[in-house]
Protein backbone atom coordinates (compact mmCIF):
# COMPACT_ATOMS: atom_id res chain seq x y z
CA UNK A 1 0.00 0.00 0.00
CA UNK A 2 1.22 3.50 -0.77
CA UNK A 3 2.15 5.71 2.13
CA UNK A 4 2.11 9.43 1.38
CA UNK A 5 5.40 11.20 2.16
CA UNK A 6 3.69 14.59 2.32
CA UNK A 7 1.12 13.51 4.91
CA UNK A 8 3.60 12.05 7.42
CA UNK A 9 5.47 13.89 10.17
CA UNK A 10 9.27 14.21 9.99
CA UNK A 11 9.63 11.47 12.60
CA UNK A 12 7.35 9.11 10.70
CA UNK A 13 9.17 9.80 7.43
CA UNK A 14 12.50 8.81 9.00
CA UNK A 15 11.00 5.60 10.39
CA UNK A 16 9.57 4.59 6.98
CA UNK A 17 12.53 5.70 4.87
CA UNK A 18 15.18 3.71 6.75
CA UNK A 19 15.33 -0.04 7.37
CA UNK A 20 12.70 -0.88 9.99
CA UNK A 21 13.91 -0.27 13.54
CA UNK A 22 17.41 0.83 12.45
CA UNK A 23 17.11 4.52 13.40
CA UNK A 24 18.93 5.89 16.45
CA UNK A 25 18.19 9.53 17.19
CA UNK A 26 20.84 12.04 18.26
CA UNK A 27 19.71 14.91 20.54
CA UNK A 28 16.19 13.52 20.76
CA UNK A 29 13.27 15.36 22.36
CA UNK A 30 14.00 14.08 25.87
CA UNK A 31 17.34 15.96 25.80
CA UNK A 32 15.37 19.20 25.51
CA UNK A 33 17.87 21.12 23.42
CA UNK A 34 15.31 23.78 22.53
CA UNK A 35 15.33 27.23 20.96
CA UNK A 36 16.47 29.91 23.41
CA UNK A 37 14.80 32.59 21.26
CA UNK A 38 11.22 31.39 21.00
CA UNK A 39 10.58 31.30 24.76
CA UNK A 40 11.83 34.91 25.05
CA UNK A 41 9.29 35.91 22.42
CA UNK A 42 6.48 34.02 24.15
CA UNK A 43 6.16 31.53 21.28
CA UNK A 44 5.85 27.78 21.94
CA UNK A 45 9.02 25.80 21.28
CA UNK A 46 9.42 22.17 20.31
CA UNK A 47 11.54 19.62 22.19
CA UNK A 48 13.46 18.75 19.00
CA UNK A 49 13.41 22.30 17.54
CA UNK A 50 11.65 20.95 14.46
CA UNK A 51 14.37 18.65 13.16
CA UNK A 52 15.09 14.96 13.73
CA UNK A 53 18.71 13.82 13.26
CA UNK A 54 20.45 10.49 13.73
CA UNK A 55 21.87 7.39 12.12
CA UNK A 56 20.46 4.20 10.69
CA UNK A 57 20.66 1.88 7.72
CA UNK A 58 19.13 1.94 4.24
CA UNK A 59 19.13 -1.40 2.43
CA UNK A 60 21.80 -2.43 4.96
CA UNK A 61 24.14 0.52 4.31
CA UNK A 62 24.97 2.96 7.09
CA UNK A 63 23.54 6.43 6.54
CA UNK A 64 23.12 9.63 8.50
CA UNK A 65 19.76 11.36 8.24
CA UNK A 66 18.05 14.65 9.06
CA UNK A 67 14.34 15.42 8.67
CA UNK A 68 12.71 18.82 9.06
CA UNK A 69 9.21 19.09 10.51
CA UNK A 70 7.25 21.38 8.21
CA UNK A 71 4.35 21.76 10.64
CA UNK A 72 6.55 23.40 13.30
CA UNK A 73 7.27 27.02 12.32
CA UNK A 74 7.03 26.02 8.65
CA UNK A 75 10.25 24.03 9.03
CA UNK A 76 12.08 27.32 9.64
CA UNK A 77 15.80 27.10 10.37
CA UNK A 78 16.56 28.55 13.80
CA UNK A 79 19.80 28.51 15.75
CA UNK A 80 19.42 25.07 17.37
CA UNK A 81 17.73 23.57 14.30
CA UNK A 82 20.62 24.75 12.13
CA UNK A 83 23.22 23.54 14.62
CA UNK A 84 21.67 20.07 14.55
CA UNK A 85 21.94 20.01 10.74
CA UNK A 86 25.55 21.20 10.92
CA UNK A 87 26.31 18.56 13.56
CA UNK A 88 24.97 15.64 11.54
CA UNK A 89 26.89 16.81 8.45
CA UNK A 90 30.16 17.19 10.38
CA UNK A 91 29.64 13.75 11.86
CA UNK A 92 29.52 12.36 8.31
CA UNK A 93 33.07 13.53 7.61
CA UNK A 94 34.40 11.44 10.50
CA UNK A 95 32.05 8.41 10.32
CA UNK A 96 31.89 8.16 6.49
CA UNK A 97 28.36 6.84 5.90
CA UNK A 98 27.15 5.72 2.44
CA UNK A 99 25.20 9.00 2.26
CA UNK A 100 23.71 11.84 4.27
CA UNK A 101 19.96 11.97 3.60
CA UNK A 102 18.21 15.29 4.24
CA UNK A 103 14.41 15.23 4.23
CA UNK A 104 14.00 18.96 3.68
CA UNK A 105 10.72 20.77 4.31
CA UNK A 106 11.29 24.42 5.13
CA UNK A 107 10.29 27.97 4.28
CA UNK A 108 13.90 29.00 5.01
CA UNK A 109 15.22 31.02 7.91
CA UNK A 110 12.97 31.09 10.98
CA UNK A 111 12.10 34.77 11.09
CA UNK A 112 11.87 34.83 14.91
CA UNK A 113 15.59 34.06 15.05
CA UNK A 114 16.57 36.20 12.08
CA UNK A 115 20.33 36.67 12.38
CA UNK A 116 21.00 33.40 14.18
CA UNK A 117 18.98 31.61 11.49
CA UNK A 118 20.82 33.31 8.64
CA UNK A 119 24.18 32.39 10.15
CA UNK A 120 22.92 28.84 10.67
CA UNK A 121 22.02 28.53 6.97
CA UNK A 122 25.50 29.58 5.90
CA UNK A 123 27.04 27.16 8.40
CA UNK A 124 24.91 24.32 7.04
CA UNK A 125 26.11 25.14 3.49
CA UNK A 126 29.73 25.12 4.58
CA UNK A 127 29.30 21.81 6.43
CA UNK A 128 27.46 20.28 3.46
CA UNK A 129 30.25 21.24 1.05
CA UNK A 130 32.80 19.73 3.45
CA UNK A 131 30.87 16.44 3.31
CA UNK A 132 30.87 16.56 -0.49
CA UNK A 133 34.57 17.39 -0.55
CA UNK A 134 35.14 14.25 1.52
CA UNK A 135 33.48 12.23 -1.26
CA UNK A 136 30.30 11.42 0.67
CA UNK A 137 27.05 12.09 -1.20
CA UNK A 138 24.41 14.39 0.29
CA UNK A 139 20.93 13.54 -0.98
CA UNK A 140 17.99 15.92 -0.52
CA UNK A 141 14.55 14.31 -0.38
CA UNK A 142 11.86 16.95 -0.88
CA UNK A 143 8.26 15.79 -0.61
CA UNK A 144 6.52 17.95 1.99
CA UNK A 145 3.63 20.29 1.18
CA UNK A 146 5.58 23.33 2.44
CA UNK A 147 8.29 22.63 -0.11
CA UNK A 148 11.87 23.85 0.24
CA UNK A 149 12.38 27.61 0.04
CA UNK A 150 14.67 30.44 1.04
CA UNK A 151 17.96 29.45 2.62
CA UNK A 152 16.91 25.81 2.61
CA UNK A 153 16.37 25.98 -1.16
CA UNK A 154 19.93 27.26 -1.52
CA UNK A 155 21.21 24.46 0.72
CA UNK A 156 19.31 21.88 -1.35
CA UNK A 157 20.99 23.03 -4.56
CA UNK A 158 24.42 22.60 -2.90
CA UNK A 159 23.77 18.86 -2.51
CA UNK A 160 24.86 16.04 -4.86
CA UNK A 161 21.33 14.90 -5.64
CA UNK A 162 17.75 16.09 -5.22
CA UNK A 163 14.77 13.75 -5.24
CA UNK A 164 11.35 15.45 -5.41
CA UNK A 165 7.71 14.58 -5.75
CA UNK A 166 5.25 16.89 -7.45
CA UNK A 167 3.53 17.40 -4.09
CA UNK A 168 6.62 19.47 -3.23
CA UNK A 169 8.06 22.70 -4.53
CA UNK A 170 11.55 24.16 -4.46
CA UNK A 171 12.70 27.72 -5.03
CA UNK A 172 14.34 30.73 -3.43
CA UNK A 173 11.57 33.26 -2.75
CA UNK A 174 8.13 31.86 -1.97
CA UNK A 175 5.06 32.88 -3.99
CA UNK A 176 3.78 35.42 -1.43
CA UNK A 177 7.19 37.09 -1.28
CA UNK A 178 7.34 37.46 -5.07
CA UNK A 179 3.79 38.80 -5.24
CA UNK A 180 4.37 41.37 -2.51
CA UNK A 181 7.57 42.67 -4.11
CA UNK A 182 6.58 42.50 -7.82
CA UNK A 183 2.80 42.72 -7.77
CA UNK A 184 -0.05 40.31 -8.44
CA UNK A 185 0.15 40.83 -12.21
CA UNK A 186 3.69 39.49 -12.16
CA UNK A 187 2.88 36.53 -9.93
CA UNK A 188 -0.45 35.56 -8.35
CA UNK A 189 0.46 33.59 -5.23
CA UNK A 190 -3.11 32.29 -4.92
CA UNK A 191 -2.98 30.66 -8.36
CA UNK A 192 -2.02 27.15 -7.23
CA UNK A 193 -1.60 25.86 -10.75
CA UNK A 194 0.77 28.72 -11.61
CA UNK A 195 2.75 28.24 -8.39
CA UNK A 196 3.18 24.51 -9.06
CA UNK A 197 4.03 25.06 -12.73
CA UNK A 198 6.78 27.46 -11.66
CA UNK A 199 8.26 25.73 -8.61
CA UNK A 200 6.77 22.19 -8.42
CA UNK A 201 8.68 18.93 -8.76
CA UNK A 202 7.73 18.39 -12.41
CA UNK A 203 9.11 21.77 -13.52
CA UNK A 204 12.26 21.26 -11.45
CA UNK A 205 12.72 17.85 -13.07
CA UNK A 206 12.28 19.17 -16.62
CA UNK A 207 14.74 22.00 -15.88
CA UNK A 208 17.29 19.58 -14.42
CA UNK A 209 17.14 21.18 -10.97
CA UNK A 210 16.20 17.85 -9.39
CA UNK A 211 17.56 14.60 -10.73
CA UNK A 212 14.81 12.21 -9.63
CA UNK A 213 11.06 12.75 -9.80
CA UNK A 214 9.02 10.24 -7.79
CA UNK A 215 5.42 9.77 -6.68
CA UNK A 216 4.31 11.04 -3.27
CA UNK A 217 5.06 7.65 -1.73
CA UNK A 218 7.51 6.62 1.01
CA UNK A 219 8.48 3.45 -0.91
CA UNK A 220 9.37 5.50 -4.00
CA UNK A 221 11.51 7.92 -1.97
CA UNK A 222 13.19 5.00 -0.21
CA UNK A 223 14.05 3.28 -3.49
CA UNK A 224 15.32 6.55 -5.02
CA UNK A 225 17.53 7.28 -1.98
CA UNK A 226 18.90 3.72 -1.94
CA UNK A 227 19.85 3.99 -5.63
CA UNK A 228 21.94 7.08 -4.84
CA UNK A 229 23.97 5.60 -1.95
CA UNK A 230 27.69 6.12 -2.51
CA UNK A 231 26.95 8.16 -5.67
CA UNK A 232 29.11 11.21 -4.99
CA UNK A 233 29.50 13.99 -7.57
CA UNK A 234 32.90 15.63 -7.80
CA UNK A 235 32.99 19.10 -6.28
CA UNK A 236 35.30 21.09 -8.55
CA UNK A 237 35.84 24.62 -9.79
CA UNK A 238 35.19 23.39 -13.35
CA UNK A 239 31.86 21.96 -12.25
CA UNK A 240 30.89 25.24 -10.60
CA UNK A 241 31.84 27.27 -13.70
CA UNK A 242 29.86 24.86 -15.89
CA UNK A 243 26.84 25.38 -13.62
CA UNK A 244 27.19 29.16 -13.92
CA UNK A 245 27.37 28.84 -17.70
CA UNK A 246 24.26 26.62 -17.69
CA UNK A 247 22.33 29.20 -15.61
CA UNK A 248 23.37 32.03 -17.95
CA UNK A 249 22.27 29.95 -20.92
CA UNK A 250 18.95 29.30 -19.22
CA UNK A 251 18.21 33.03 -19.15
CA UNK A 252 19.34 33.32 -22.77
CA UNK A 253 17.07 30.45 -23.86
CA UNK A 254 14.00 31.13 -21.75
CA UNK A 255 14.31 34.71 -20.49
CA UNK A 256 11.41 35.91 -22.65
CA UNK A 257 9.00 33.12 -21.59
CA UNK A 258 5.96 34.20 -19.58
CA UNK A 259 4.98 30.80 -18.23
CA UNK A 260 6.62 27.47 -17.46
CA UNK A 261 4.44 25.92 -20.17
CA UNK A 262 6.29 27.98 -22.81
CA UNK A 263 9.60 26.72 -21.42
CA UNK A 264 8.48 23.10 -21.64
CA UNK A 265 7.33 23.64 -25.23
CA UNK A 266 10.62 25.27 -26.13
CA UNK A 267 12.45 22.32 -24.53
CA UNK A 268 10.65 20.11 -27.04
CA UNK A 269 8.29 18.38 -24.62
CA UNK A 270 5.50 16.83 -26.69
CA UNK A 271 2.00 17.59 -25.41
CA UNK A 272 3.52 19.99 -22.88
CA UNK A 273 0.02 21.06 -21.84
CA UNK A 274 -0.53 17.54 -20.43
CA UNK A 275 2.53 17.60 -18.14
CA UNK A 276 0.55 18.77 -15.11
CA UNK A 277 -1.67 15.65 -15.37
CA UNK A 278 1.15 13.14 -15.88
CA UNK A 279 2.33 10.52 -13.38
CA UNK A 280 6.00 10.70 -12.45
CA UNK A 281 6.91 7.58 -14.48
CA UNK A 282 5.42 9.18 -17.61
CA UNK A 283 7.77 12.12 -17.05
CA UNK A 284 11.04 10.18 -17.19
CA UNK A 285 11.78 10.24 -20.95
CA UNK A 286 10.15 13.49 -22.06
CA UNK A 287 13.44 15.22 -22.80
CA UNK A 288 16.34 14.40 -25.04
CA UNK A 289 19.77 14.68 -23.39
CA UNK A 290 20.55 17.94 -25.13
CA UNK A 291 17.15 19.59 -24.86
CA UNK A 292 18.58 22.95 -23.85
CA UNK A 293 21.08 22.86 -26.70
CA UNK A 294 18.17 22.32 -29.07
CA UNK A 295 16.21 25.16 -27.47
CA UNK B 1 2.26 31.67 26.89
CA UNK B 2 1.01 29.95 29.99
CA UNK B 3 2.56 27.18 32.07
CA UNK B 4 0.37 24.69 33.91
CA UNK B 5 1.27 21.69 36.03
CA UNK B 6 -0.88 18.88 37.34
CA UNK B 7 0.06 16.04 39.68
CA UNK B 8 -2.05 12.92 40.20
CA UNK B 9 -1.57 9.90 42.46
CA UNK B 10 -1.80 6.87 40.14
CA UNK B 11 -1.90 3.08 40.34
CA UNK B 12 -0.56 1.64 37.07
CA UNK B 13 3.19 1.91 36.57
CA UNK B 14 4.27 0.95 33.05
CA UNK B 15 7.23 -1.33 32.39
CA UNK B 16 10.57 0.39 31.78
CA UNK B 17 10.24 2.60 28.74
CA UNK B 18 12.18 5.14 26.74
CA UNK B 19 10.83 8.61 26.08
CA UNK B 20 7.85 8.64 23.69
CA UNK B 21 7.01 11.67 21.55
CA UNK B 22 3.72 12.03 19.67
CA UNK B 23 2.29 14.97 17.78
CA UNK B 24 3.86 18.13 16.41
CA UNK B 25 3.88 21.73 17.65
CA UNK B 26 1.86 22.99 14.69
CA UNK B 27 -1.22 25.18 14.48
CA UNK B 28 -4.06 23.51 16.40
CA UNK B 29 -1.76 20.68 17.37
CA UNK B 30 0.60 19.79 20.21
CA UNK B 31 3.46 17.47 21.10
CA UNK B 32 3.27 15.10 24.06
CA UNK B 33 6.52 13.79 25.53
CA UNK B 34 6.02 10.88 27.90
CA UNK B 35 8.98 9.92 30.11
CA UNK B 36 9.62 7.85 33.24
CA UNK B 37 8.73 10.07 36.21
CA UNK B 38 10.74 10.77 39.35
CA UNK B 39 7.93 9.70 41.68
CA UNK B 40 6.90 6.04 41.15
CA UNK B 41 3.41 6.66 42.59
CA UNK B 42 2.47 9.78 40.66
CA UNK B 43 1.75 11.02 37.15
CA UNK B 44 2.72 14.63 36.43
CA UNK B 45 1.57 16.67 33.45
CA UNK B 46 3.49 19.88 32.61
CA UNK B 47 1.98 22.07 29.94
CA UNK B 48 3.32 25.04 27.99
CA UNK B 49 0.57 26.53 25.86
CA UNK B 50 0.33 29.48 23.48
CA UNK B 51 -3.27 30.15 24.56
CA UNK B 52 -3.79 31.96 27.87
CA UNK B 53 -6.75 31.52 30.20
CA UNK B 54 -7.75 27.92 29.51
CA UNK B 55 -6.50 26.47 32.84
CA UNK B 56 -9.86 24.96 33.90
CA UNK B 57 -10.26 23.20 30.54
CA UNK B 58 -6.72 21.80 30.70
CA UNK B 59 -7.44 20.57 34.22
CA UNK B 60 -10.61 18.82 33.06
CA UNK B 61 -8.81 17.16 30.12
CA UNK B 62 -5.89 16.10 32.35
CA UNK B 63 -8.25 14.69 34.98
CA UNK B 64 -10.25 12.85 32.36
CA UNK B 65 -7.04 11.30 30.99
CA UNK B 66 -5.88 10.34 34.45
CA UNK B 67 -9.20 8.82 35.46
CA UNK B 68 -9.01 6.56 32.40
CA UNK B 69 -5.36 5.49 32.62
CA UNK B 70 -4.37 5.96 36.31
CA UNK B 71 -0.69 6.12 35.28
CA UNK B 72 2.06 6.16 37.93
CA UNK B 73 5.79 6.80 37.56
CA UNK B 74 5.17 8.81 34.41
CA UNK B 75 6.08 12.43 33.61
CA UNK B 76 4.21 14.03 30.71
CA UNK B 77 5.39 17.27 29.09
CA UNK B 78 3.28 19.12 26.55
CA UNK B 79 4.09 21.92 24.09
CA UNK B 80 0.79 23.22 22.75
CA UNK B 81 -0.08 25.55 19.90
CA UNK B 82 -3.80 26.00 20.40
CA UNK B 83 -5.02 22.40 20.15
CA UNK B 84 -8.69 21.76 20.97
CA UNK B 85 -9.48 19.57 24.02
CA UNK B 86 -10.40 16.65 21.73
CA UNK B 87 -7.00 16.79 20.00
CA UNK B 88 -5.23 16.99 23.38
CA UNK B 89 -7.10 13.89 24.60
CA UNK B 90 -6.29 12.07 21.37
CA UNK B 91 -2.54 12.80 21.67
CA UNK B 92 -2.46 11.78 25.35
CA UNK B 93 -4.21 8.49 24.52
CA UNK B 94 -1.83 7.99 21.58
CA UNK B 95 1.20 8.33 23.87
CA UNK B 96 -0.34 6.09 26.54
CA UNK B 97 -1.07 3.43 23.91
CA UNK B 98 2.69 2.93 23.39
CA UNK B 99 3.22 1.96 27.03
CA UNK B 100 3.17 -1.67 28.09
CA UNK B 101 2.20 -3.07 31.45
CA UNK B 102 2.81 -6.33 33.27
CA UNK B 103 -0.30 -8.46 33.65
CA UNK B 104 -2.70 -6.83 36.06
CA UNK B 105 -6.17 -5.42 36.30
CA UNK B 106 -7.52 -4.32 32.93
CA UNK B 107 -7.57 -0.56 32.44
Amino acid sequence: MKLSFSELSARERVAHLLDAGSFTEILGPAERVVSPHLAQLGVPFSFDDGVVIGNGTLWGSKVLIAAQEGEFMGGGVGEVHGAKLVGILRRAVSTRPAAVLVLAESGGVRLHEANAGLIAVSEVMRALLDVRAAGIPVVMLIGGANGCFGGMGLIARCADHIVMSDAARMSMSGPEVIESSHGVEEYDSRDRSLVWRTTGGKHRFLMGDCDRLVEDDMGAFRAAAAALLGDSKALTLEGLLAEHAMLAKRIECFGDCHDALEIWQRLGVEHAEQVTDMESDQMQNLLSDNAMEAA
Amino acid sequence: MEHLKFDFAGAHAPQNFKAILVGVVGSGNLEVLMEPGADPAHCTISITTSARGFGPIWEAVAQNFHSQHQLAGVAISINDMGATPAVVSLRLDQAAASLSFTAGPAL
